[in-house]
């Protein structure tokens, strides 16, 4: 089922089959150009694959915004090794919920995706990696699967060719450290999910010690359109250096929150007020997360003539991420917005390096006593300081996802955590004013 | 080899081969990047983000550990960046390790410390609650305390990688993981304590030595430990003439770091309330305590007695004594007594292999070739459980050089698990498998042969000449069972064999002769216990016993001298490989002497002391070096704590063997025949694997 309306504004391509009649079954697919890009694909070289890929500017929408072509392009052609296809659809950056969508409306555009990522490399086998929550995703996976080895898509001499892939579903267990690649990889293999080492990289050493393409669900979801359409078709969508559309995941104080695809480039005002419906209660905008809570809030003054894109929130120091954009209204307390955030870093946090585990453990705690009334001012200088020590020093990125909103909270809502300074518990808890109003009086 | 790299580090210029971690070049020129989770010879972690360093053109700080040099590469180590970050991340450690130093075990030996010390992060600005759980006891031998715990994850390794145990994972997540054992509460594994000397704080802690001083109170003595063959050197550390602890954190020896549980934890036998500390003499069927000067004038009356009747001495020696006692025991009893009839308990055919290797040079392995070489076979042996630390150093061997490892034995043992090929056979098919093996060891370039008392007297002989069919170098370890039991064929404590491995060609009863001899009258036991097992038929035989304790023998005795310990004298011993090295004196006991002494003071008191010469181990050992085949090592190895590689003897040995009377005890990791039934801490860990 759909969880939102869809807007006006949006351009309709991963997400075309989005509210068909029995969308995730086979039988819908193939009736809307299913499988069409595959078999278009089977008679092209692997490296007509990968240009057509590269000429489309997609990027990684996992959140590191990696041009895919180019990342394909890493697979060792030589290799002796067999070649993996692996699906990352450990959909855990707070404030997204896209790639779910995909996989519970069409599951056979992410087979078709990985079908199109194998034969640009010679692959034979592909793991879909579905966060633990996800459960009755693995189920509609599954059933896709099996559709399409029932279907000749999957399996051996697939479209009477030579060529033979296996698809499987495999289920992670609640960390969203393994979202991480090289820390899905270390699950994936029956291990503890803390990440790897890189160099070197999954496209030289991914699953298995073999060479793997790692990407999004989303990313492997625009193959399909790039293949059938044009690579150039799809660039055009979208602005340069970055093509097609991004599904983005619209939540906070919202009146028409939920996911929409809109073409890279969308203006965030034109986002928050048509697509989103404005903000509930006619209340002003305080802060806006462009990409997932990793990225460096925005105030209302930045979000002014800013588009959704990853050179344009680059400019203004923060992400376009994985989509998830979270909007808050004047009566948000940034306090406990970073509170909330790093509740949820120091929950997350695999263990592995000291600078994180510590790290987001402290910050956790002090952010706590801080918005109980109990800070100092001194504690203001020490939440900024121990999230940039976090900055650039930690093992895998997690570190840096806890450490950068951190900076940006105390940098750009300085005045907020004064209003928590001298014993004053939060102004914005609703008890809290009341008091304050008792005392006034 | 590669042309080396070029790079600089803190403005020194390093020449490094190619594929070189920053973080080892930098040792090169004398410069050392701090870490906790980098432990050389383990997989790498980049964990402790400790070894941060700044690299010209690298956006951000890049942890050394894992970065390999490269041409032209500009790395400085300590820049005011550099120390700020290690600062604050030794701060962030700081915020839930519990700072009970001054209790603490490791607390003056302490890297976390040390770190705080060099980067100046006394001060904290940390004011929240810290994290607590409660310590945990694994096992007899290990304790873990996980909030002093910094998760280097240097244990997880040594166990897993190092010991091919794997015993120890990680559980949780963030803050509050901790390490655990993969079975539950509790530890199955071998106990021996790698994980407590590698860990870099006092998170791991051991049941021996936990809470019973401060490091700096104790005197450190490097000596070599007395229970199995492999002569590892431990470092005991010693306090008030007690050993409070040993284990080798210097790595000053041949075994590095590693040490088993009974090198680490098996001293505590040398203050057991059962150590004999006076002699003891037989009145009226009793034993009853003597002073040394009575005790030792008996002794020296009978054996004048018995020698000026040509009466007959039976003489059986030890596997644990030094070769200076070994040496002047057999002169004593050859030329002062004489007497052939000297014997030990035997464990390995080396007798037959050195014959078998006559006219060939470099033929005997040493403990390092096993970490060298690059193909080993292992014949009818549970080396993991018998020769730890020959098996460590295949292991090793397989890690970092990816030796090819060839088992053949009748039961699973750990190596299968590295072996490139193994073959199990029945009792007595070890020949037949390692036959089967011929094609594949062909292919090898070179091979070290180690095996087991399955393969003795003939049997010795066709294994050589099976090695001596591929074609290809191959070196030869004949296991043998205990800390002396090599130098004690070497010194002749056997009827047939002089010194050197020169034949007696004089009759002598071997110890089950000696035993089953109607017409003994005296029987003199140094450090041995034949009676645990066996009868002996001369009843009236006189009994002189040397022993630390009170053991079946030592029973029977008509007069039991006190012996010192291994750990409580000098002298030297030899190993499974032949390498020499050794003993310092740790701790002292009151009332027992060195084995060495009292062989000398019976001399003296028959007025005999001429004949032998002094009871000084070092003036024994110079007659040794001059006299023996193949012990004119050199000195400066020996008195620098180093393992000198006995020469081969490099001749026939026209003697039979007697591969009948070879067989090894099969001590596995947690027994060592009469001293481990003293060891509180091996018994403990054995109860706990019985129950």
């Amino acid at each position: 089922m759909l969880y939102n309306e869809p807007s006006p504004h949006e351009v309709k391509v991963l997400t075309r089959r989005f509210g068909l009649a029995d969308s995730a079954s086979i039988k819908t697919y193939l009736k809307t150009d299913g499988y069409v890009a595959f078999e278009k694909a089977l008679k092209m070289k692997p490296e007509e694959i990968i240009e057509e890929v590269k000429v489309s500017n997609l990027r990684g929408r996992g959140g590191a915004g990696f041009p895919t072509g180019l990342k394909w392009s890493f697979v060792p052609k030589t290799s002796p090794k067999p070649k993996y296809i692996v699906v990352n659809a450990d959909e855990s950056e707070p404030g997204t919920c896209k790639d779910r969508l995909l996989i519970e409306n069409d599951p056979h555009q992410l087979i078709e995706g990985m079908l199109i990522a194998a034969l640009s490399v010679d692959a034979h086998a592909g793991y879909i990696y579905i966060r633990g929550e996800y459960r009755y995703l693995i189920d509609i996976m599954d059933k896709a699967i099996a559709e399409a080895y029932e279907h000749g898509y999957l399996g051996r001499n697939l479209l009477g060719s030579a060529f033979h892939f296996d698809a499987f579903t495999h289920t992670g267990a609640g960390a969203y450290e393994c979202g991480e690649e090289s820390a899905l990889l270390e699950s994936l293999e029956g291990k503890r999910g803390v990440p790897r080492i890189r160099p070197p990289f999954p496209a030289v050493v991914g699953a298995f010690q073999s060479p793997t393409i790692l990407n999004n669900v989303e990313t492997f979801c625009a193959a399909p359109a790039i293949l059938r359409d044009g690579g150039a078709a799809f660039a055009a969508l979208g602005v340069p250096k970055a093509g097609g559309t991004k599904l983005t995941c619209l939540s906070g104080h919202l009146n028409k929150p939920g996911v929409y695809e809109l073409p890279l480039g969308f203006p965030v005002k034109k986002m928050i007020e048509e697509v989103g419906g404005g903000i509930r209660n006619g209340k002003k905008l305080k802060a806006f997360v462009p990409g997932g809570s990793s990225c460096p809030v925005l105030t209302a003054a930045e979000c002014e003539g800013l588009t959704m894109d990853y050179d344009a929130l680059a400019k203004v120091k923060s992400m376009l991420g994985s989509g998830g954009v979270v909007v808050m209204d004047e009566d948000t307390c940034i306090v406990k917005v970073a509170l909330r955030v790093m509740r949820f870093y120091a929950h997350e946090s695999c263990g592995w390096c000291i600078p994180c585990r510590e790290g987001t453990a402290w910050l956790r705690k002090l952010l706590q006593r801080f918005h109980d009334g109990h800070g100092q001012r001194s504690d203001i200088v020490l939440i900024g300081d121990l999230a940039k020590n976090m900055l650039g020093r930690t093992f895998c990125p997690l570190g840096d996802a806890a450490a950068m909103p951190t900076i940006s909270f105390v940098e750009k809502f300085r005045d907020e955590f004064e209003a928590h300074l001298d014993g004053r518990p939060c102004p914005y808890e609703p008890a809290n004013r009341l008091a304050a109003h008792l005392v006034a009086q | 080899m590669a042309a080396p790299v070029k790079l600089t580090i803190d403005g020194k210029a390093v020449e490094a081969a190619p594929g070189t971690l920053v973080i080892d070049a930098a040792k090169l020129v004398g410069i050392n990047i701090p870490s906790f989770c980098y432990y050389e010879g383990l997989t790498l972690q980049a964990a402790c983000r400790m070894c941060l360093v700044e690299v010209e053109k690298a956006p951000k700080l890049l942890a050394a550990c894992t970065l390999p040099v490269a041409e032209g590469m500009v790395v400085r180590t300590e820049t005011p960046v550099v120390a700020e970050a290690r600062k604050y991340t030794l701060e962030f450690l700081l915020t839930n390790h519990p700072l009970d130093c001054p209790v603490c075990d490791k607390g003056g030996e302490c890297e976390l410390q040390d770190m705080v010390f060099r980067y100046g992060a006394g001060e904290s600005r940390y004011s929240e609650n810290k994290l607590h759980v409660d310590e945990k006891q694994w096992s007899p031998v290990v304790f873990y305390d996980g909030p002093r715990c910094i998760l280097c994850f240097r244990c997880v390794r040594i166990c897993s990688e190092g010991m091919g145990v794997g015993a120890l994972g990680i559980v949780n997540r963030g803050a509050v993981s901790e390490i655990a054992p993969n079975h539950g509460d509790h530890l199955e594994c071998d106990e021996c304590g790698m994980c407590i000397d590698i860990c870099p704080v006092g998170a791991l802690t051991s049941g021996t030595y936990r809470y019973k001083t401060r490091p700096w109170e104790m005197d450190h003595v490097g000596t070599i430990c007395t229970h199995c063959s492999n002569g590892c050197k431990t470092t005991l550390g010693v306090r008030n003439g007690q050993i409070i602890r040993g284990n080798n954190r210097d790595r000053s020896g041949i075994n590095g770091e590693f040490l088993c549980i009974k090198g680490r934890y098996g001293f505590d036998f040398t203050d057991h309330p059962e150590r004999l500390q006076s002699p003891l003499m037989r009145v009226n069927g009793k034993l009853e305590a003597a002073s040394w000067s009575v005790a030792l004038a008996a002794v020296a009356k009978k054996f004048s007695e018995v020698r000026a009747r040509h009466g007959s001495f039976g003489v059986i020696g030890s596997t644990h004594t030094t070769n200076e006692e070994n040496y002047y025991l057999q002169k004593f009893a050859r030329s002062v007594l004489g007497t052939n009839h000297i014997d030990h308990h035997r464990s390995g055919d080396v007798v037959t292999l050195l014959d078998a290797l006559s006219g060939t040079a470099g033929s005997l392995s040493t403990t390092a070739d096993l970490y060298e070489r690059k193909a080993v076979l292992v014949v009818g042996a549970d080396l993991s459980s018998q020769q730890p630390f020959l098996a460590f150093q295949i292991r090793a061997n397989y890690r970092h050089h990816q030796a090819r490892v060839y088992v053949v034995t009748e039961n699973e043992v750990r190596e299968d698990g590295i072996a490139a090929a193994t073959v199990r056979v029945d009792k007595g098919g070890e020949l037949a498998g390692v036959h089967s093996l011929a094609e594949k060891l062909k292919t090898e370039s070179e091979l070290v042969i180690v095996f087991g008392d399955s393969i003795k007297g003939e049997a010795v002989r066709e294994l050589v000449a099976f090695g001596n069919s591929l074609g290809i170098p191959v070196k030869y370890v004949a296991l043998v069972d205990y800390s002396n039991s090599r130098g004690a064929l070497d010194m002749g404590l056997v009827p047939e064999l002089l010194p050197g491995y020169q034949p007696s060609n004089q009759p002598g009863m071997t110890v089950g002769e000696m035993l089953e001899s109607e017409s003994l009258e005296v029987l003199w036991v140094v450090g041995a216990n034949p009676l645990e097992s066996a009868a002996m038929k001369a009843k009236d035989a006189f009994v002189v016993v040397q022993e630390m304790f009170l053991t079946e023998t030592a029973q029977r005795a008509d007069i039991v001298l006190p012996a010192a310990s291994a750990y409580e004298k000098t002298g030297t011993v030899t190993n499974v490989t032949g390498e020499v090295q050794r003993l310092k004196t740790g701790p002292s006991t009151m009332g027992a002497k060195p084995d060495l002494e009292i062989i000398g003071l019976i001399a003296r008191d028959m007025g005999l002391a001429a004949a032998v010469g002094p009871w000084i181990a070092d003036k024994v050992f110079e007659e040794i070096r001059a006299t023996v085949k193949g012990y004119s090592v050199p000195m400066a190895i020996i008195s620098a704590g180093g393992a000198a590689h006995t020469m081969p003897v490099n001749g026939r040995i026209p003697v039979e063997s007697r591969p009948d009377l070879i067989h090894s005890s099969r001590d596995n990791l947690f027994t060592s025949g009469t001293l481990g039934r003293y060891s509180k801490m091996l018994g403990s860990v054995m109860e706990g694997r019985q129950a």
